[in-house]
């Protein structure tokens, strides 16, 4: 998408549904935002997804907000270095694993 | 406009435990509005009983659809055929939506997916404050523009308690006294003569002590 800013609620829980173990949402550092605020809307939101996941029992730790620039390769490693490792120690998305137990239970 | 708030997921999700399929419902409303529950809201909900119920090992089924409004039943009727094959029905609308629905599908479990809260209106975006009591007769012309049955947590109608204090009400420092915001504003409109005016007790019968109210403009009623 073309800003941070326009991540929506329904799209970070469909990514979920749709199997993904771990979502990570990079915004741009604050104050350089070409809107302004979407990186701080976008922050608010991914926290605001954080919270469903959790009430729901799903766990909002799956999901993460960062602030990175598009010059931060170097970050940009680590981020997904913390993310993968974050997502392993918790294992596959639940709700993957519900299905791979149904459809193996039925094969 | 109707201000209402969520339930907690869990809350709905227990409403609608037995069943399979579920019709959630937005309302494009006030609630879409006051961002409860709108096309977005609705959509938001309606996964994450998806996921729980997923985790559960008891997948649900959503079908979701926003009324343009869920307080006629002209736009109530548009879910004839969305609602036949559901267990249920969750209403994202005011107490109003939930009832229209109930009362046309009257073997459906139908299911509030809101608190209704007050009437009000925005002061920034994302934070809603209560501005008329729906006493059914204003006295606003009297009283500056500022409601005093629901601004003053009494309900004062002539004057300010003991407990005003440096403007604001004695049950908290951030409610300001609406009987000091009515001087205040009659002092700079020049009308504090008005507030001594004589005035007769108010008729709470066109209030709730009545019983459910009506309102009928028979000039455009279609017969």
């Amino acid at each position: 998408m073309p800003c941070s800013g326009t991540i929506d609620h329904r799209v970070l829980l469909q990514t979920f549904e749709d199997g993904a173990d771990g979502v990570f949402v990079a915004g741009c550092m604050e104050g350089d935002c070409h809107f302004l605020k979407g990186n701080f809307r976008a922050k608010k939101r991914v926290q605001q997804v954080k919270k469903i996941l959790d009430e729901i029992g799903f766990g909002g730790e799956r999901l993460e907000f960062y602030n990175l620039s598009a010059a931060q390769g170097q970050r940009f490693a680590e981020i997904v270095k913390e993310m993968t490792e974050r997502v392993l120690k918790l294992g596959p998305n639940p709700l993957l694993a519900k299905s791979c137990k149904k459809e193996g239970g039925a094969a | 406009m109707i201000i209402a708030q969520q339930k907690p997921v869990k809350d709905i999700a227990a409403m609608i435990s037995d069943c399979n399929k579920v019709l959630l419902v937005g309302c494009a409303g006030c609630v879409t509005v006051c961002l409860a529950g709108g096309e977005k809201e609705t959509e938001v909900l309606a996964s994450s009983l998806r996921i729980m119920r997923k985790l559960e090992d008891k997948p649900l089924e959503t079908v979701t659809y926003v009324a343009t409004r869920q307080c006629d039943p002209e736009y109530i009727a548009a879910l004839d055929n969305l609602v036949k094959d559901v267990d249920a029905v969750v209403s994202l609308a005011c107490g109003v939506g939930v009832q229209y629905i109930a009362e046309r599908f009257t073997d459906k479990w139908v299911v509030p997916a809101l608190d209704t809260k007050f009437i009000g209106g925005s002061t920034v975006h994302g934070n809603w404050e209560e501005k008329c009591g729906l006493c059914g007769d204003c006295i606003l012309h009297r009283t500056g523009g500022i409601c005093p049955i629901i601004r003053c947590s009494k309900s004062i109608l002539n004057g300010p308690c003991g407990g005003s204090q440096y403007g604001k009400c004695e049950i908290s420092k951030d409610i300001d006294c609406a009987w000091q915001l009515i001087y205040d504003r009659m002092k700079a409109l020049g009308k504090l003569d008005k507030l001594m005016e004589f005035q007769p007790p108010k008729d709470w019968s066109k209030s709730r002590d009545g019983g459910p109210r009506k309102a009928v403009r028979e000039d455009v009623m279609i017969d």
